[in-house]
């Protein structure tokens, strides 16, 4: 009998397994992980961006020998993990602005080339806001300039530091405090939207990828392969929030995996410009079951439900699973290059 | 500059570790063991999931899961061969893709077993206690291992010339090989169990006083086929299948003709019709009163009978006998689907009838002993497996239960636990059952897709004139591969996830054997991602007591 072996119970869909090599095993499996944000922090129960946070440094501490320092816009993330004198980073690490963080990062990558210490790497990190809104600027400036920094968007959707307000990057429908279903209103609005990720390919930077926290191992090899490049490269995650999105503390990869699966979130890497490879649907789903499992979309469902929204937010997940090629049976999506892309890009990545 | 506080900062940096987030908990996780579903549907009592988890490591893995295996059976090469696996009916992971192919891995560690000459672990101290065993089939191997282990001194006295009651003389060769009947006993008996074949008991009483024992087990099994009454059926060429199957085994093949039909709608029946095949029957057929959906027989040995071109008239009886000739009556089920004659006959052309029509216990040697009740032919026990007379206790076919393999050998390992607590005058618990790992427990994103492996069947043309063993064993690789599909239901199997995903790195990883992971609650907010994301569901919450 021809049996395709070795084959291992969760293969690599588990973090690690008592089967596998220690070489196929996920940095998060290691018991000597660097824990690049230590115990205590102060972030929510079920936070994605802490568990986001870590995956993310401690992978790339691992790419970098330990050699690493990070900025930090302001956001939860800094807020949470830093609050003075205390501290859970147990790396170099500097806060300056909310809008400065990409900046501030080529600042430090300026000052360790000019100090001939081209053996420490520079990590800039954020939330939504203070990447897509806030420090937009300053991010597409660090881009335009080949800054050799990578950059990390811990993607919540919203403000929630603040108390949960919309951001450029909150998905339409959705609640927040600045977009209450009130007077007809279904939450935010449906409109362009602005997907970093694409913009980011726009400036064809070496390497730009989307991950969530739903797959630790994928967004670990993006962030080890974002590490081999120089220059500006980009990695956006998607990170639920359990506060603001109204989900439960232990859905939170859940969460993320339905919003994945359901093709709302586009999972993809690119260099250069180009789409290179997307993470296929595994188990599709419609958008209903990842959307009913939050709060922030609970005023679709109350009543007789709005059916009309549903139906928009489904047209949009099944408009990225074609342009992506999300789906098994869909051709390699290698030859969608940024303009393609661009062509038909009414709204990216929800 | 003497002062080595940081730039610009009026107090001493500290690290978060002095918050201890674990005050904010309202819930906490804890690692339990759940009961899987296969161990709970196995009538042995074996512990599936454990010998799984061995095994699927392969290499010295498979002697572990071996050890754990016979713990509760001894015969897993037997058993990996004529169990109908409930075990896999009870699969969870057939709710995923196919349920794991459990009986297979069996059978592949029992013949590992065998072939690199496995010993069974060291008795205990001798205790000097005395246990009379009657019957050597598979609850009194199960039985006499169980207390041997124990250090207890066990006789079986067996009355037919061989050990191994119907798995010898009920089950073909064909389904079990004799070689591993053989040497599967032989490793019982070399723990010190004493086998007195050609011996039968007749009186129960005698014996028990004469050999001294301190306690006996009761394991006739069901020999004495039922019979019918067929008018004109008392002639030469009518036999029953028990009757039949045992000649076979003698090596006094029964005289059968060309067009042989089998009555009945069990296993053995199916048994007789397979044999009656080898022995030259052009396409024996069975005539059963209900539907095949009501056959008892098992699925799998329907199959295999179907594709060696036995054939099958449902709803009908044999109204009667005339030389060649059998008068057919059909039948139709009533509303509450029970056959009910319909007055019309049919003739069929036969030269041998078999009748199989199940089998009652020869219970004759229960004579004298006062407290023991029958019922419908079987002898009632206790939840000790003990009879209504102190000391005596019984055992597979002869008691109310069904009548499998599996069920006689937990039989023998259940029994064995009360006859020691009897003799040790401290009556044996229940065994302590965990909460059912079901379906909805598990976590089914995390399994790789895998179909199941089929064991490949011995080619038909070969099966219609032999007795050789018809269904193959798995090569190492598929048996291995096969182990790998458990999905480890309600048991960590150590997959990391847990110390992966959590957001407050509240899971440790200590790395011990058993428990490779503990909870950090100085730390553990009590959010649950850990639990949701247990492939296995080892993993609970329980309210944190305030």
């Amino acid at each position: 009998m021809s049996t395709p072996l070795p084959f291992y119970q969760t293969g690599t869909f588990a973090v690690g397994g008592r089967l596998l090599d220690e070489d196929d095993r996920a940095v998060q499996s290691d018991p000597e992980r660097s824990n690049a944000i230590t115990k205590g922090h102060r972030a929510c129960q079920g936070c994605g961006e802490a568990l986001g946070a870590r995956v993310v440094l401690d992978a790339a501490l691992r790419a970098a020998d330990g050699r690493l320092v990070a900025a930090n816009a302001t956001g939860c993330l800094e807020v949470f993990s830093t609050p003075y004198p205390e501290s859970s980073w147990r790396l170099p690490w500097i806060h300056s602005l909310f809008a400065n963080a990409p900046a501030v990062a080529t600042g430090v990558a300026a000052a360790l080339r000019a100090k001939g210490r081209t053996d420490i790497r520079v990590v800039g990190q954020g939330g939504d806001g203070g990447t897509v809104d806030i420090g937009f600027a300053c991010l597409s400036g660090m881009f335009e300039r080949g800054d050799d920094v990578l950059y990390v968007c811990y993607d919540n959707q919203g403000y929630m530091n603040t108390g949960v307000q919309r951001s450029g990057a909150t998905p339409p429908a959705a609640r927040t405090a600045t977009t209450e279903p009130l007077g007809g209103h279904s939450g935010n609005s449906f409109g362009q939207g602005k997907s970093a990720p694409l913009i980011a390919m726009a400036h064809e930077i070496p390497y730009v990828a989307t991950a969530t926290v739903a797959d630790l191992r994928d967004l670990e090899q993006k962030v080890t392969r974002a590490m081999s490049f120089h220059g500006p490269r980009y990695i956006h995650v998607l990170v639920p929030c359990p506060l603001g999105w109204g989900s439960a503390t232990g859905e939170t990869i859940l969460i993320a995996r339905l919003a994945k699966e359901s093709g709302l979130f586009p999972v993809f890497e690119a260099v250069e410009g180009r789409i290179t490879s997307v993470a296929r649907i595994r188990h599709k789903v419609a958008v209903e079951e990842y959307l009913r499992r939050q709060k922030r979309f609970a005023h679709l469902f109350a009543g007789d439900g709005r059916p009309d929204v549903l139906a928009r937010l489904q047209t949009l997940a099944n408009r990225n699973i074609e342009r992506y090629g999300l789906l098994d049976d869909a051709d390699e999506p290698t030859d969608i290059g940024l303009l393609d892309a661009l062509a038909t890009s009414e709204r990216g990545p929800v | 500059m003497s002062d080595t506080r940081p730039f610009a900062i009026t107090l001493d940096v500290g690290s978060s570790l002095a918050n201890r987030t674990g005050d904010w908990r309202t819930e906490r996780p804890q690692y339990v063991r759940r009961l899987p579903p296969c161990n709970h549907g196995c009538p042995a009592g074996e512990d599936i999931q454990a010998w799984l988890y061995e095994a699927e490591s392969g290499g010295g893995g498979y002697e572990r899961a071996w050890r754990k295996l016979v713990a509760d059976n001894p015969l897993p090469a037997v058993m990996g061969r004529v169990c109908f696996h409930p075990c896999e009916t009870a699969c969870n992971r057939a709710q995923l893709d196919e349920a794991v192919g459990i009986n297979s891995v069996e059978r592949f560690l029992g013949d590992e077993a065998i072939s690199a000459g496995w010993e069974l672990p060291e008795p205990h101290a001798v205790t000097g206690k005395r246990v009379l065993v009657v019957g050597s089939g598979p609850s009194g191997l199960s039985v006499a291992y169980q207390l041997a282990l124990r250090g207890h001194h066990v006789t079986i006295r067996e009355q037919a010339p061989k050990p191994g009651g119907m798995m010898r003389y009920g089950i073909p060769a064909y389904r079990l090989p004799r070689d591993v009947l053989d040497a599967e006993i032989e490793r019982i008996l070399a723990l010190g169990v004493q086998l007195e074949c050609g011996e039968r008991v007749g009186d129960l009483r005698a014996a028990m006083r004469e050999g001294a024992y301190d306690a006996t087990f009761l394991a006739v099994g069901a020999h004495v086929a039922k019979h019918t009454e067929i008018p004109g059926g008392t002639a030469s060429h009518v036999l029953d299948a028990i009757a039949m199957l045992h000649g076979l085994e003698e090596g006094e093949p029964p005289q059968i003709g060309r067009t042989v039909v089998v009555y009945g709608g069990g296993d053995t029946a199916l048994d007789a019709a397979r044999s009656a095949k080898r022995l030259g029957a052009s396409a024996p057929l069975i005539i059963y009163r209900r539907t095949r959906e009501q056959m008892p027989a098992h699925a799998t040995e329907l199959a295999e009978a179907e594709q060696e071109g036995i054939t099958f008239r449902w709803l009908s009886t044999i109204a009667g006998v005339d030389g060649g000739e059998l008068k057919i009556e059909r039948m139709e089920l009533d509303e509450n689907g029970f056959p009910q004659p319909t007055g019309e006959y049919e003739r069929l052309s036969a030269d041998t009838v078999v009748l199989a029509l199940g089998q009652d216990a020869d219970l004759e040697l229960l004579g004298g002993l006062d407290g023991i009740e029958i019922v419908d032919h079987t002898v009632a026990v206790d939840e000790q497996m003990m009879t209504g007379y102190p000391g005596v206790f019984a055992g597979g076919d002869m008691v109310p239960a069904e009548r499998m393999v599996a069920v006689a050998i937990g039989h023998g390992r259940r029994a064995a636990r009360c006859i020691d607590g009897w003799l040790r005058d401290v009556p044996a618990r229940p065994e302590p059952q965990a909460e059912l790992a079901a379906f909805e427990e598990i976590n089914p994103w995390y399994y790789s897709d895998a179909p199941r492996t089929v064991r490949p069947l011995l080619e038909e043309i070969r099966r219609q004139s032999t007795f050789e063993e018809v269904v193959k064993g798995l090569d190492e690789a598929s048996a291995l591969y096969e182990a790998r599909r458990c999905l480890s239901c309600g048991n960590c199997f150590s997959c990391d996830n847990c110390f992966g995903v959590c957001p407050d790195n509240a899971v440790l990883k200590p790395g011990g054997a058993g428990a490779p992971y503990a909870f950090d609650l100085d730390y553990c907010k009590g959010c649950g991602i850990c639990v949701t994301e247990c492939p296995c569901g080892a993993i609970e919450m329980i309210p944190e007591e305030t």
